[in-house]
């Protein structure tokens, strides 16, 4: 400011300098933007992922908007009277025909709506990533475990969007999809028909069913995404970003280029790179071609017929389900080959919510953190997470069986069967050998610590010995592979009324399964020790 | 043999090439000339000719399975009956002769010419009533594509997908792509109804709806996708596959590349 008033005696104000100090007068956004755009932001590729997902999103709005232009959200029925031949004079409603005419008779329609879904895949995949990356970093941890919540909300919410979206255009495909919808909610008990009902308007596929999903999908989802987005930045600046431990790297700071003008400017940048390979995808990449669909119509459906990658995993828990798992109680039909895929479901998305909570609950660990773990320095939890991994895994190649077994030239009932033992073995598997592998790696992170890198050069003593040199760590190195929290069990302790509860002994299990194995960080004492031994 | 030598002899050097090349284009050509006389010859599918060439190939390459007098083995079904549009199917798109037992027959380079599938078929067709090979008019496309592709998605689509990319059955068993099948094989295929799939009568589907589904199926065939590349017509699953090795794979590298350490 003050350089600003000095030029001001001598020379011209700038125009920028007149619009800022104009700007600040009226609103005093100065001190608000020295103290945002002076926050640091830590480097690191994989702090970008919600980036995207922002980006994505940005893209998706934009787009969408032009879509709203010319589509119609009607179920009145027409005749298509457009330019592609195949569906000339055809029945369908007025949501297939504008989208029709948005593909193919409005100028860039095509282009438009083929960055709109690319987009959408890519914003849902990744805030799976990113989601990802928080948990195997273990970045959910105390004071962000709200965020992760949020954080999460959004990713359901943004399949909700996805889905309703998919269903707008009323073409075959999309309309076998909320078929299947339809399907799952009359399987529930007592409410399912009715919410059926309610729902589609009457009988399945009824008139309403588009005007609702159009509703949901472009002004209740939207809004509710939009002010989440929000709260989650607020809280991304108020608990500061976390970073891999280093040199100077403390719980307390934040080390980084600041916002402005370093990180301001990459992030603009990234926003038009994500804009620009969408755009690309966009123009060469035919997707969802309804074209080829055709219109709904209740009776037909396609081999092949899939939802979205997002919805997969649903659709796979579905398919795995071996048959005949329904039977007639109290003169009710009991479908259990629905029930079960949506209790399991259910009971999946609500540990993953959880599980900041579980783990602190576990850990019994109540202080604040700023610095992302390594994977390999929380075995339990990697494991934890490859397990869960392995388990969405499963059910989401569950939902391409039949491509699986046409391009592998397999049997469908063999594919089937395969990753019924993924989604049910697998996630045991992959607990173990990922635990294993964590300790595995933590233990030659130790040996290299304590020893250094084995340099390759022997050296033959005068003795007659022969050892190899090992060149020692220098300090940054060190520093990153020895500052990670050590865990251990926790002792039950009885209460003040001098019990043992259930509740105790739970959490000193759970802590046990945990902790038990374990490699702790090498210390102080130790690497003097080591070091006396060696020189 | 020297440079100088050669040069005092009457005949170029290349004469005995050149005499070669001449006598190898007559023969050829004489060659070609007669068997497509015996083609035209062999043309009329009714002719006793026609029929003892195709019992002679029948005898040399089917028999084995499908019996002598095409009665049926037990390894193989009686053929009396089942018309020329069968064998014009089955053996012109190279799934006759059969390469291996399996769950269904794989198509493969046909084995045998045009012709000789021909003549296979109307001795085939000579041994009982069954459905012919379809008239050129039915067959080339000329039909109302709107119609044919409704008709496709309610009777087709279930098992060869909706835009025609083929889809699994049970047991290791598929219905195959439909995106470089011709118009005859795909008539053929309807009324004969051959490995799982059913039968489309006269009756279910008349000719002219026929002749509507391949005119369909030939559209989708001649035009490319509008929107760029089709990833195989697979629908959402090649989209998701696409997006995330592809799409995030390519952002991903960006991320590294923006978060790089400048040297």
């Amino acid at each position: 400011m003050s350089t600003i008033t000095s030029r001001d005696d001598t020379q011209k104000r700038s125009f920028t300098a007149a619009a800022s100090t104009y700007v600040n007068e009226r609103t005093s956004l100065a001190g608000f933007v020295k103290e945002l755009g002076r926050k640091a932001f830590p480097d690191h590729w994989s702090f970008l992922l919600g980036e995207v997902a922002l980006f994505s999103f940005v893209v998706i709005l934009i787009t969408g908007t032009f879509l709203t232009f010319f589509f119609q959200a009607s179920m009145a029925e027409v005749h298509y009277d457009g330019s592609y031949v195949p569906l000339k004079g055809v029945e369908m409603s007025v949501a297939m025909a504008s989208t029709l005419d948005i593909s193919f008779d409005i100028r860039g329609g095509l282009f438009v709506r083929q960055m709109h879904h690319w987009a959408a895949l890519l914003f849902v995949a990744s805030i799976g990533l990113h989601m990802l990356r928080i948990f195997f970093t273990g970045a959910f941890r105390k004071p962000r475990e709200l965020n992760w919540v949020i954080g999460f909300t959004m990713f359901i919410l943004a399949m909700g969007e996805g889905f309703t979206g998919y269903s707008l255009p009323d073409d075959l495909l999309s309309g076998n999809g909320l078929r299947i919808i339809d399907g799952l909610i009359k399987g529930i008990p007592v409410i399912g028909t009715w919410t059926s009902f309610l729902l589609f308007g009457g009988e399945f596929p009824g008139t309403a069913i588009v005007g609702r999903l159009y509703t949901l999908h472009i002004l209740l989802l939207p809004a509710i995404l939009v002010a989440l987005i929000a709260i989650h930045l607020v809280f991304v600046v108020v608990h500061k970003h976390t970073q891999y431990a280093a040199p100077g790297k403390t719980q307390q700071n934040a080390v980084g280029p600041p916002i402005l003008p370093i990180y301001a400017a990459k992030a603009g940048g990234f926003f038009f790179i994500i804009f620009g390979v969408l755009a690309l995808i966009a123009s060469m990449f035919t997707i969802n071609p309804i074209w080829s669909y055709g219109p709904y119509d209740p009776s037909p459906v396609s081999a092949g017929t899939q939802p979205d990658w997002y919805i997969g995993f649903a659709d796979g828990a579905l398919r795995l389900i071996p048959p005949g798992w329904e039977f007639v109680w109290l003169d009710r039909t009991w479908s259990f080959n629905i029930l079960v895929p949506l209790i399991a479901i259910g009971i999946f998305i609500v540990l993953v919510v959880i599980y900041p909570f579980i783990e602190a609950w576990v850990t019994g660990d109540k202080r604040e953190h700023h610095i992302a773990d390594r994977p390999r320095n929380a075995p339990t939890r990697t494991a934890i997470g490859a397990a869960g991994v392995t388990f969405y895994a499963g059910l989401w190649a569950a939902a391409s069986s039949d491509i699986l077994a046409t391009h592998f030239s397999l049997t469908m009932e063999g594919v089937i069967h395969a990753l019924q033992a993924v989604v049910i073995i697998g996630p045991f598997l992959a607990y173990f050998i990922t635990k294993r592998v964590c300790i595995a790696l933590q233990k030659k992170d130790r040996e290299i610590v304590l020893h250094g890198y084995e340099s390759g050069r022997i050296v033959k003593l005068p003795g007659g010995e022969f050892i190899e040199v090992h060149q020692p760590l220098d300090e940054y190195d060190r520093w990153r592979l020895v500052s990670y929290d050590a865990y251990q069990p926790l002792m039950i302790r009885p209460n003040a009324r001098g019990k043992i509860t259930v509740g105790q002994k739970l959490r000193a299990g759970m802590s046990r399964w945990f902790f038990e194995d374990r490699i702790a960080p090498v210390t102080r004492g130790e690497l003097e020790a080591s070091h006396s031994a060696h020189h | 043999m020297n440079r100088s030598k050669r040069r005092t002899g009457r005949r170029h050097p290349l004469a005995t090439v050149a005499l070669l090349a001449l006598g190898l284009v007559f023969t050829g050509g004489a060659y070609a000339a007669l068997s497509t006389g015996t083609a035209q010859a062999e043309a009329e599918p009714t002719s006793q000719a026609t029929i003892e060439e195709g019992k002679k190939l029948f005898q040399a390459n089917c028999a084995t399975c499908h019996g002598l007098e095409a009665q049926g083995t037990a390894n193989g079904p009686s053929l009396i009956g089942v018309g020329a549009a069968a064998v014009d199917f089955q053996v012109g798109t190279g799934r006759m002769p059969m390469q291996m037992q399996g769950p269904q027959a794989q198509q493969k380079p046909p084995q045998f010419e045009d012709e000789q599938v021909k003549q296979l078929a109307y001795y085939v067709a000579s041994l009982g009533p069954g459905p012919d090979i379809p008239a050129d008019h039915l067959v080339n496309g000329g039909g109302d594509a709107a119609n044919g592709a409704e008709l496709f998605r309610i009777n087709c689509a279930m098992c060869h997908n909706v835009a025609g990319a083929g889809g699994a059955l049970t047991e290791g068993k598929f219905a195959p792509p439909l995106t470089d099948v011709s118009g005859v094989h795909i008539y053929e295929a309807m009324v004969t109804g051959p490995q799982n799939m059913p039968v489309f009568n006269d009756l279910n589907i008349s000719p002219e709806d026929k002749r509507d589904v391949i005119t369909y199926l030939k559209y989708v065939q001649d035009n490319r996708s509008p929107g760029g590349f089709e990833l195989g017509s697979l629908g959402p699953v090649a989209e998701g596959l696409f997006i995330w090795i592809f799409g995030l794979g390519a952002i991903v590298a960006i991320t590294v590349w923006i978060t790089a350490k400048s040297n």
